[in-house]
């Protein structure tokens, strides 16, 4: 019943309209509960934690830690997406409610709309060494994150184009991708505006970590034209994968990780950095307001930027390592792995990367909203 | 004593409503409110700054006036598709409840089973199927039915042959429960007065099954029209329906009371070509 008086309530306030959603440390206070609850709830995406060959539900490197710690983690799959995950949180998290969360990953641009927030705890640096020391510096410093009190990168990775060399020949460029007469009808496109518009800006000479709303309209005119034509069959997430495998996608934009692993299993699929320039993105752990184990995270975070752990880690994912020093770690485990551009860009190939600029709301807004009826809906 | 026995029978059917009525308060009437307030909200608001209530009708013609595409290809996918599931249903439904003999608990069983995998994993099966490089696009090319560069996947035809299977099963259960109680014996006077099957089955077995027809087509229209996922997963932007707009307006673009407007217009529109079919359908006591 008194659930229900709250929601009636809840009804007639709405009547009047909402208020703001934005949190601060003063509206907001989290208490940290780590010292007698050794325990920790951590979201993640899926397939981003490393699993023992033999049993797929063993994951040698948090069961390490939990030994070592004594800390329970229930380590959770659930952040398919951003937008999704941002709409299954938001409603706590504006009322400064727990989320039953005490670390999620988001990506970059969706770390800095809840930070700019005020949903996310700051992080105490002094718990955090291995981060200080080891977190690669072109990572450091962030536009979303300047200081970078909040976010503290779980893996990296690339944008760019990717073929299936079966049913095509290579593509070089966003262009041929966007206008080659072979590959018609059988392109994507990532619905992650970042990475996408990302792309196309860079095609047409301008920085994603710096442009103006005509530079943008020019780079969306170009792909509302591919879309028109029919050169591109659809946005998708991860989804390309499959089809990139099978064939019905010639080629597409991608994400170098997946890609990898697609071309482990098939060497005709390739990943490839365009020379206009690729999308650099991260995707970061955050601790949530009201999340009651902040010490028990730093914890986890600090575990992970231990080169040794980072590199066992970086083995199985395959997305490009945050962590300074797993590189020579990870010549223990496959030295092949180590020099791998895509898992250990060097710096010819991090000079090409691109961030995409952090938008404030209006901006978010707009530039969503134009993207989104470009692609369809 | 009496009095009281008289007043607790008084008060029976209320007491028999009240799980289900508090639940439907609960969960549809607050939240269905929610929603029409959220959509007069002004349109300038934001998730950051909050939203104003300013009685804002005109999000409704903004809704209508850019979407308007969107909704049309909502109702002509799901009417297609329920024209097919009746096509494929009918003739199903009426096997199984009249000709299987002790095949009918299999075969209903086969009707059902593929509910026991969930709907995302069954549309993205139909992606293999219709797989350019699958057997049955093979086949269309080597017959020439579609060109050498043709494709199923990502066509409209695609989007309708995924809504029709996955919402078949909505039309033949329906149908079936009709058929099954449909009495053998005025078939048989039908017979014995010399009307063709045919006949017999015009003005005795599809009269007598309209409940379970109107049933069968409204579960099927219904969550067809509404429907996102076939348009995604095998689609192309350009067979986006209005549940994908509505999904990206909620969860993308963050603009709530443009996606509560559509929302609402969906409804109605619904609504509207229920009555309307209901009416003409002539047996209002199905609902």
């Amino acid at each position: 019943m008194k659930g229900a008086l709250a929601v009636a309530a809840g009804g007639t306030l709405a009547a009047c309209g909402t208020e703001g959603t934005k949190q601060s440390e003063a509206s907001c206070v989290s208490d940290d509960l780590s010292s007698t609850e050794k325990k920790l709830a951590f979201s993640n995406w899926p397939q981003y934690m490393d699993v023992d060959e033999k049993d797929e539900s063993k994951r040698p490197t948090l069961e390490a830690f939990q030994s070592s710690t004594g800390i329970q983690v229930t380590y959770t799959e659930d952040v398919n997406d951003n937008d999704e995950f941002f709409g299954k949180v938001r409603n706590q998290l504006a009322n400064c409610q727990s989320t039953g969360r005490d670390i999620f990953v988001l990506t970059d641009w969706m770390a800095g709309r809840v930070i700019r927030l005020g949903w996310i705890q700051k992080l105490d640096k002094a718990a955090i060494p291995n981060v200080q020391a080891n977190l690669l510096p072109s990572l450091r410093g962030r536009s979303f994150d300047s200081g970078d009190e909040h976010a503290v990168p779980w893996q990296s990775g690339l944008s760019g184009i990717a073929y299936n060399g079966a049913v095509t020949g290579e593509v070089r460029t966003v262009d041929e991708l966007l206008t080659r007469a072979d590959l018609k009808g059988k392109v994507t496109c990532l619905t992650e505006m970042r990475d996408t518009m990302g792309l196309l800006l860079l095609s047409n000479g301008h920085d994603p970590n710096k442009f103006t709303e005509a530079q943008f309209d020019d780079a969306l005119e170009k792909l509302k034209r591919a879309v028109a034509s029919g050169q591109i069959r659809r946005f998708t997430g991860n989804d390309y994968a499959p089809d990139l495998a099978k064939g019905d996608i010639a080629a597409c934009i991608a994400w170098s990780g997946d890609v990898l692993q697609l071309t482990a299993e098939n060497e005709k699929i390739q990943f490839v950095a365009p020379d206009s320039g690729v999308m650099l993105w991260s995707d970061n752990m955050l601790v949530p307001n009201k999340a009651t184990h902040k010490a028990n995270a730093e914890k986890l975070m600090n575990y992970y930027y231990e080169p040794a752990v980072a590199a066992e880690l970086a083995a199985y994912v395959n997305y490009i390592c945050p962590v300074q020093g797993a590189q020579e770690e990870i010549t223990k485990i496959d030295p092949e792995l180590a020099t791998n551009p895509l898992i250990f860009p060097d710096a010819a190939t991090l000079g090409r990367t691109k961030a995409f600029m952090a938008l404030d709301e209006a901006q978010e807004r707009t530039y969503t909203q134009k993207f989104q009826q470009a692609i369809g809906s | 004593m009496s009095t009281l026995s008289r007043r607790r029978g008084r008060l029976s059917p209320y007491l028999l409503i009240l799980p289900g009525g508090l639940w439907l308060l609960l969960f549809f009437a607050v939240p269905i409110f929610q929603l029409g307030v959220t959509s007069l909200y002004d349109p300038s608001g934001s998730l950051e700054q909050g939203y104003a209530m300013t009685w804002a009708f005109g999000n409704y013609a903004d809704a209508l006036s850019q979407y308007w595409p969107h909704f049309v290809r909502s109702l002509v996918y799901a009417g297609i598709a329920t024209v097919l599931c009746l096509l494929l249903g009918y003739p199903l439904a009426y096997a199984i409840a009249q000709k299987s003999g002790r095949w009918k608990n299999l075969m209903l069983v086969c009707v059902i089973a593929p509910f026991f995998t969930s709907f995302l994993v069954r549309t993205l099966a139909w992606k293999t199927i219709l797989s350019d490089n699958g057997a049955l696009v093979g086949f269309l090319r080597d017959v020439h039915l579609l060109d050498a560069s043709g494709r199923l996947l990502a066509t409209p035809i695609a989007v309708v042959l995924g809504l029709t299977y996955n919402f078949l099963p909505f039309m033949v259960l329906p149908l079936y429960a009709n058929l099954d109680r449909l009495d053998g014996r005025l078939l048989e006077a039908a017979n014995d007065l010399y009307a063709s099957p045919a006949r017999a089955f015009a003005k005795v077995t599809l009269p007598l099954s309209m409940p379970g027809l109107v049933a069968g087509t409204l579960l099927t229209f219904i969550p067809a029209a509404g429907d996102y996922i076939n348009a995604e997963l095998l689609g192309t932007p350009n067979e986006y329906m209005i549940g994908n707009v509505i999904d990206s307006a909620f969860l993308v673009r963050l603009d709530y009371p443009q996606a509560a407007a559509l929302s609402f217009i969906l409804m109605a529109a619904i609504l509207a070509i229920v009555f309307v079919y209901i009416k003409r359908a002539g047996t209002d006591e199905v609902v």
